[in-house]
C-alpha cells in the first residue's frame, strides 16, 4: 500500500509564537534541572520535588512534541474521518463520547495495582534506575503503544488486539497471541492475589476491613439492581461512607477480643482467596463485580488525586540512595538479577504495559469521538499512569532504607525475630534496630512489618507518612496505612474477579471448538468447570508463592513482569506490522524500536531465568543446587529449613523455569510470524492488504486536545451557527468552551 | 448555580450515571420508545455477564 496522504489535520506546522517558545523553553529547563539534581546528587538526601520536576517536565515536552509528531506525521489522524462511535452510534456501546469524559474512563480502566507495586520493588536498586525507565519508557514505548493500538483499533471498528493479530499477521501468530494472553492472565492474577495475601497476613485490621467490602458490595448490588436501578451516585456515596467506616472500625476489631478470629496465616488466606475468587466469578455480575467496580474506581481515582496533592504539599525527602549496589551486583533481596534486564521487567506497568493494549482495543475505541483525540486519550492517559508509578517510587524511597529492606526481603532471609531481621538488614549494608522495627509496626497498627513483601505494605507505609504529614499528624498514620491497603486490596480483588471471568471466557471460547456446549456462557456446568480451571490455575501459583521458602514475590514477580512485557511485545509487533502494511515503512521505527528494546529485555530476562548458572537468578540452576543437596542427604540448605522445603523449591523452580521458556517461545513465534508478514509487505508493497473500515466523512466538530485551539473554536462556532442558534442542547450549557459533548454537531445531525 | 450544574453534568458523565439518559435521548431521536431504566440497566448487566471482556480493567 502507498503511504496515506497527509491529512488536513497534519498540515505543516505553523511557526511557534515567541510566547510559546518562551513557555516551552522554561518547561524544558524545569525538567532538565530536575534530572540534573537527580543525577548529580551523591550521598545527600534530596527533595522529592526534583523527581516531580524531572518527570512532569519530561511528560510535558513529550506530549507537546513527540505525541503530536506521532499523531500528525506517523498515524496521520484525520479529523474529517468518522470514527466507529459516530458511524455505528447505537447510544450504548458505540457512542461519541466527550474527550474529557473518555480520558477519565480510559485512565480508570488502565490504572491498577501494577504501577504501584513494580516501582516499589525496583526501588531496591535506588530511585534513579526506576525513575529513568518509568519516564523514558512511557514516553518512547508505553504511551506510544497505547496510542497507536487505540488508533488502529478505532480504524477497525474497535477490533480487539487478538483479532487484529489474527487479521493482520495470520492465524498462527494470532493463536500464539491468544495463548499468551491466557497464560499471562493466570500469572497476573496469582501475583496480584499474592500481594494481597502478603499485605493481609496476620493483620486483623486489614482482614476485617476487606471482608466488610463484600457485604457493602452486595448491598450496593441489590440497591442498583432492585431498589434504584442505575443511581450510581447515591449508592457510591453510601458505599464509600460505609467503606471508610469499615477502615475505622477495623481498629476496634483489632483491639478487641475478636482480633483472634480475623488474624489469618497466609495459607488460610490463600484458601479464602480461592473460595472467594470462584464464588465471585460465578455469581451474577450485578451482585458483586459491578458494585465493587464502582467502589474501587472511586477509591482509586480519589486516592491517586489525594496522593498527588499530598506529595506536592508535603514534598518529602528521599532517603534511599540514588543507585544502590544491587543495581550492578544483582544480589538484591527483593528480586534477584541485575539492572538490565530486571529493572525493566519489574517496573512493567508504570512504563509499558501489555494489558493496556487490551483496553485500548476494547471499550475505548468504540467511544472515541474524533480520530484526533487518540493523542489525548491514549498517550495522555498513559502519561498519567506513569505519574502514578513515579509517586510509588517516592512512597518507597522516603522510607528509611533499612526499613524498606526489612519490609521487602523474604521471610526466610529475615528470620523469625526482629533481632534476626535487623541483623539481616545490617548484613546487606543498611541499618535498622529491632526497636525501630517494633515502633514502625506499632505506628501503623500492625503486629509486625517485617517481611511484608509484595510492595503494597511499603507503598501504604510511604503513603501514610506523606498523608499524616499533611493531615492529622502521627495519630492518623495507622488510619492512612489501612486506607492505602484497603484501596489496593479493593481493586486487586476486583481484578481477580474480572480477570477470572475473562480467563474463563477465553477458555470456554477455545474449548468450545472441541466440544460445542462449552462455548455456551449460560450453561452453568460449563461456566463452573471453566471457572474452577482458571481459579485452580492462579490458586496453584498463589499457594506456591505463599509457601516458597525463597519468597513468593522474589520468585513470581519476575515471571509476571516477563509475561506483561511479552504481551506488550505482541501489541508492538501488531502496531509495527500495521505501520509497514499501511505504507508507513519510514515511520515503522516509532513502534519498531520500542519493540526491539522490549524483545531484548524480555528475551534476555527469560534467557537468564532459564539458563543462568547463578542459582539466585536461573530457575534450573536453583533446581540443580537443591536437588544435589537432597541427593546428598542434607537436612537443610540455604533458606530451606527441612527436606520438604527443599523438595518444594525443586518443584517450584522447575514449573517456573518451564513457564519462562514457554513465554519466550510464544514471543518468538509471534515475532517470527510478524517479521514474515512485514518482509512480504516490504518486498511487494502492492500485495499488502489492510482491513480498515472504509472512509466516511465525519459530521462532528470537536477539539482534539484538552483545550480547544483558536482555530478549533472558530470551527465550533461555525458548526454551531449552522446547527442554528448555537444552543448546545445536551443540558450541559455554560461549559466555558462551548464544546460539551461535541455538540454543535449532535444538534447538527438531527 | 451554573457551576453546580456543570459539576453535576461532569460527575454524571464520569460516573456512568448518564448512560441511560444518553441511550434514551438516542432512542427518542430515532423515533423509538426507550426502554425503562430498570430494563435498560438489566440488559447492560446481562451483556457484561455474557462477555466479560467488555469493561475489563488492568492490572
Amino acid at each position: 500500500m502507498p503511504e496515506p496522504a497527509t491529512t488536513d489535520t497534519a498540515r505543516p506546522e505553523r511557526k511557534m509564537t515567541p510566547k510559546s517558545i518562551v513557555i516551552w523553553t522554561l518547561v524544558a529547563l524545569v525538567g532538565a534541572t530536575g534530572w540534573g539534581v537527580l543525577a548529580l546528587s551523591r550521598g545527600e538526601e534530596i527533595s522529592a520535588a526534583w523527581l516531580l520536576a524531572a518527570a512532569l517536565g519530561s511528560y510535558a515536552i513529550a506530549y507537546r512534541f513527540y505525541s503530536k509528531f506521532i499523531a500528525n506525521r506517523v498515524l496521520k489522524v484525520d479529523k474529517k474521518r468518522a470514527t466507529p462511535a459516530e458511524r455505528l452510534d447505537n447510544g450504548v456501546d458505540f457512542h461519541p463520547t466527550d474527550r474529557r469524559v473518555l480520558f477519565g474512563h480510559h485512565f480508570a480502566a488502565v490504572a491498577g495495582a501494577g504501577p504501584l507495586v513494580g516501582p516499589v520493588l525496583a526501588a531496591q536498586m535506588g530511585y534513579l534506575p526506576g525513575t529513568i525507565w518509568i519516564v523514558a519508557g512511557v514516553i518512547f514505548a508505553g504511551a506510544v503503544q497505547d496510542m497507536v493500538v487505540l488508533f488502529f483499533s478505532t480504524r477497525r471498528d474497535g477490533r480487539s488486539l487478538g483479532q487484529m493479530a489474527r487479521d493482520e499477521i495470520g492465524p498462527f501468530g494470532g493463536a500464539a497471541a491468544l495463548i499468551a494472553v491466557f497464560v499471562i492472565m493466570i500469572i497476573l492474577l496469582a501475583v496480584l492475589a499474592l500481594v494481597i495475601v502478603n499485605a493481609l497476613a496476620h493483620s486483623p485490621w486489614g482482614v476485617f476491613s476487606i471482608a466488610m467490602t463484600i457485604p457493602i458490595a452486595l448491598f450496593m448490588g441489590v440497591y442498583l439492581r432492585i431498589l434504584r436501578p442505575g443511581r450510581v451516585t447515591e449508592v457510591s456515596v453510601i458505599g464509600v461512607a460505609l467503606l471508610l467506616f469499615a477502615i475505622v472500625s477495623g481498629r476496634w476489631v483489632a483491639e478487641s477480643s475478636w482480633a483472634e478470629a480475623f488474624t489469618l496465616a497466609p495459607s488460610s488466606l490463600v484458601i479464602w482467596m480461592v473460595v472467594y475468587g470462584f464464588l465471585a466469578s460465578v455469581l451474577p455480575v450485578w451482585m458483586l463485580l459491578a458494585p465493587r467496580d464502582y467502589l474501587s474506581t472511586f477509591m482509586k481515582v480519589g486516592t491517586i488525586v489525594l496522593l498527588a496533592l499530598g506529595v506536592v504539599v508535603a514534598l518529602p525527602t528521599l532517603k534511599m540512595d540514588s543507585v544502590t549496589d544491587f543495581a550492578t551486583n544483582g544480589q538484591g533481596p527483593v528480586f534477584s538479577g541485575s539492572m538490565f534486564p530486571f529493572v525493566f521487567i519489574t517496573i512493567a506497568c508504570g512504563a509499558l504495559s501489555g494489558f493496556h493494549a487490551l483496553v485500548s482495543s476494547g471499550t475505548t475505541p468504540k467511544m472515541v469521538q474524533k480520530e484526533t483525540q487518540v493523542r489525548l486519550i491514549g498517550y495522555g492517559s498513559m502519561l498519567t499512569e506513569s505519574f502514578v508509578a513515579i509517586m510509588a517510587v517516592i512512597c518507597a524511597c522516603i522510607l528509611e532504607p533499612g526499613l524498606y529492606f526489612a519490609i521487602n526481603s523474604p521471610a526466610g532471609a529475615l528470620g523469625p525475630t526482629l533481632e534476626s531481621a535487623s541483623e539481616f538488614v545490617k548484613g546487606i549494608g543498611f541499618a535498622i534496630t529491632p526497636e525501630q522495627l517494633a515502633k514502625a509496626a506499632e505506628e501503623v497498627g500492625e503486629q509486625t512489618v517485617v517481611a511484608k513483601t509484595g510492595g503494597a505494605p511499603t507503598f501504604a507505609f510511604g503513603m501514610s507518612e506523606i498523608f499524616s504529614a499533611v493531615v492529622g499528624g502521627a495519630g492518623m498514620k495507622a488510619f492512612w496505612y489501612h486506607f492505602a491497603i484497603m484501596f489496593e486490596a479493593l481493586f486487586i480483588l476486583t481484578t481477580v474477579d474480572a480477570g477470572t471471568r475473562v480467563g474463563r471466557f477465553m477458555l470456554q471460547d477455545t474449548l468450545g471448538n472441541v466440544w460445542k456446549p462449552l462455548r455456551d456462557v449460560s450453561w452453568k456446568p460449563g461456566v463452573w468447570l471453566a471457572s474452577a480451571v482458571v481459579v485452580g490455575g492462579w490458586g496453584y501459583f498463589l499457594w506456591v508463592g505463599v509457601h516458597d521458602p525463597l519468597g513468593g514475590i522474589n520468585q513470581l514477580f519476575p515471571l509476571f513482569g516477563i509475561a506483561n512485557q511479552l504481551l506488550a511485545a505482541v501489541a508492538l509487533a501488531v502496531c509495527t506490522t500495521l505501520l509497514i502494511k499501511s505504507g508507513r515503512l519510514k515511520w515503522a521505527w516509532v513502534t519498531g524500536i520500542p519493540l526491539l528494546w522490549d524483545a531484548a529485555v524480555t528475551l534476555t530476562a527469560s534467557w537468564q531465568k532459564v539458563f543462568s548458572d547463578d542459582p539466585k537468578v536461573g530457575f534450573f540452576a536453583q533446581r540443580d543446587v537443591y536437588q544435589k543437596a537432597l541427593d546428598s542427604g542434607a537436612e537443610s540448605f540455604g533458606t530451606a529449613k527441612n527436606r520438604d522445603a527443599m523438595e518444594t523449591i525443586v518443584t517450584n523452580s522447575t514449573v517456573d523455569g518451564v513457564l519462562c521458556a514457554i513465554f519466550a517461545i510464544l514471543i518468538l513465534v509471534v515475532l517470527a510470524d510478524a517479521t514474515r508478514v512485514c518482509v512480504k509487505a516490504i518486498r511487494n508493497p502492492g500485495s499488502a492488504e489492510i482491513k480498515e473500515a472504509p472512509y466516511v466523512e465525519s459530521k462532528i466538530v470537536a477539539p482534539a486536545g484538552l483545550w480547544p485551539t483558536a482555530e478549533e473554536k472558530a470551527e465550533l462556532a461555525a458548526a454551531a451557527a449552522v446547527a442554528g442558534g448555537g444552543s448546545s442542547g445536551d443540558g450541559s450549557s455554560g461549559d466555558g468552551d462551548g464544546t460539551s459533548g461535541g455538540t454543535p454537531v449532535a444538534a447538527g445531525k438531527s | 448555580m451554573a457551576l453546580l450544574r456543570q459539576v453535576r453534568h461532569w460527575w454524571r458523565e464520569l460516573s456512568g450515571e448518564a448512560v441511560y439518559d444518553r441511550y434514551a435521548a438516542h432512542a427518542r431521536a430515532h423515533g423509538q420508545v426507550p426502554k425503562s431504566r430498570r430494563e435498560f440497566e438489566r440488559e447492560r448487566m446481562d451483556a457484561r455477564e455474557a462477555d466479560p471482556r467488555e469493561g475489563f480493567r488492568c492490572c
